[in-house]
């Protein structure tokens, strides 16, 4: 764990508990977001990381524990303060949610107009701003059905980075995309990483993360088992559970093969 | 049966009928837009309401779809209307109208039934549109105004049509309690011919019409409001 500092983490939880059909999903996680770090979920599916990212912004609300944006605790009771933290805390989808009735443009339009007051033409002007950011100024006017599974993601981002959030979760960004449209989503992510945003990403792209994360978090059964710097956990004799976890997935995926068991690190 | 005579019957009494076709109008457009207008905050109250809401939506969703609408005319127009436009707070608004009780009873049991058709639309969105909504710091009706009714409404436009062929032949239950459209204006004139067959095939040609026009014209608004490459499943 690392230090103590005088900056409160941006987005902190604290021994978060959440129980669905009987099945305790998460069970006492705490982690906190220090600004401008990027920590990777990883773990088998049903681990709870897609119930831990929603928990985080109250998508689904926790049964017990806190949320903390910016040392201060967010009441999930209050409709006020609940929409403040989402509005700052952006979040991505692994099918992407557009709105299938918008275009690329609109989407990204408009929370900018219902939620932050702001007029269609400055929304617009922002909207087309943060579509060139993602490579997809010139897609602007078309609609969801229109986009690759790739430039779609590529948009949901756009409509996140447009509220100015101050940490982004990212919940299998690229699980749902065919594989030569994964690069394009990456490249964004890995973007955004490096303009020090901080980020919270669950993710099977082990070796990409490796390269990204400050910090691995390996989930099971709801808890947090292991934590700890990509390098330090996935070097070939940690013995750790997540070495033996990307190994195995890694291998299925076959990004091993192509690039030697070392590029896992 | 003399089809020259039955013909020239028809003919001498399309005019007359014809002027049913106002009332007859007048019934539907009303009862319609007062189902759309209530039924819309009803679908949207029976999905995202809480409990003791959604109960009531459907306590009255109950009630608008169990009781005839020749029952319910009766109950307004004899009793419920007659007896309010008695009471001074009331009186002069031409709540004793047969036309103003056809309109309500035949709008409000459309509500009902529209509440289902939107319930249906609403629910039909995938969970992820009113999650992103959400996670964007949208509150629930902003969202439900931005987001959900928008594709709700144009996945309801097919089963709206239907309900508007529907109500359409209920309108004509009017005539009981004396607004002169299609079917009364048929049966006086049926009586006074002696040509009930031909003014009853009259009739129901008008009515054919009407559904033909009304139908057509939300098949149009469908495609014009239709999502660029968005189509529904089983779509071509």
């Amino acid at each position: 764990m690392s230090a103590e500092s005088l900056i409160p983490p941006v987005l902190e939880a604290r021994t978060l508990g959440k129980t669905l059909g009987g099945n305790r999903v998460l069970d006492a996680v705490s982690l906190a977001l220090p600004k401008g770090c990027v920590k990777v979920l990883i773990g088998p599916s049903g681990a709870g990381k897609s119930t831990l990212l929603q928990c985080l912004n109250f998508l689904i609300p926790p049964d017990s524990g806190t949320i903390l944006l910016e040392g201060r605790e967010v009441n999930g009771k209050s409709r006020r303060e609940l929409c403040a933290l989402r509005q700052q805390v952006g979040m991505i989808f692994q099918d992407f949610n557009l709105f299938d009735h918008l275009s690329a443009l609109e989407n990204v339009r408009v929370a900018l107009m219902k939620v932050k007051g702001m007029s269609k033409l400055d929304a617009g002007e922002l909207a087309l701003a943060e579509l060139a950011r993602v490579g997809l100024a010139d897609k602007a006017a078309l609609y969801p059905a229109n986009l690759s599974g790739g430039q779609k993601q590529r948009v949901a981002i756009a409509r996140a980075l447009a509220m100015d959030p101050k940490v982004m979760l990212l919940d299998e960004p690229t699980s749902a995309l065919d594989p030569e449209l994964i690069g394009e989503v990456l490249a964004v992510i890995r973007d955004l990483a490096q303009n020090g945003m901080t980020m919270i990403v669950a993710t099977h792209q082990i070796s990409f993360s490796a390269s990204l994360a400050d910090e691995f978090l390996f989930m099971e059964k709801g808890r947090v088992i292991e934590s700890g710097s990509p390098t330090e956990l996935l070097r070939r004799d940690s013995g750790s559970r997540t070495l033996a976890f990307c190994a195995k997935i890694s291998e299925l995926s076959g990004e091993a093969d192509e690039m030697g068991a070392e590029s896992l690190i | 049966m003399d089809f020259t005579v039955a013909y020239n019957a028809a003919h001498e009494a399309l005019p007359y009928m014809l002027g049913g076709v106002v009332w007859t109008v007048g019934l539907i457009v009303g009862a319609m837009l007062l189902g759309l207008l209530l039924g819309v905050p009803l679908a949207v109250l029976h999905v995202y309401g809480p409990w003791p809401v959604r109960r009531a939506v459907s306590v009255y969703v109950w009630l608008f779809r169990g009781i005839p609408i020749l029952v319910q005319m009766y109950i307004f127009y004899f009793g419920l209307l007659s007896w309010l436009s008695g009471m001074p707070l009331f009186s002069g608004l031409g709540l004793d109208s047969p036309f103003v009780a056809a309109v309500l009873v035949l709008g409000l049991t459309s509500s009902a039934y529209q509440s289902q058709i939107f319930r249906g639309a609403i629910q039909s969105l995938p969970a992820g549109q009113l999650k992103a909504a959400r996670a964007l710091g949208m509150t629930d009706p902003q969202a439900i105004r931005a987001v959900i009714l928008p594709q709700a409404l144009r996945l309801a436009i097919p089963a709206w049509s239907n309900e508007y062929s529907i109500l359409l032949k209920d309108s004509a239950l009017a005539f009981t309690i004396g607004v002169v459209e299609i079917m009364a204006r048929m049966r006086a004139i049926a009586s006074t011919t002696h040509e009930p067959v031909s003014m009853t095939f009259l009739a129901g040609i008008i009515f054919f019409a009407l559904t033909w026009v009304g139908v057509k014209a939300l098949s149009l608004l469908e495609n014009r409001v239709r999502i660029a490459g968005y189509t529904r499943q089983g779509a071509a």
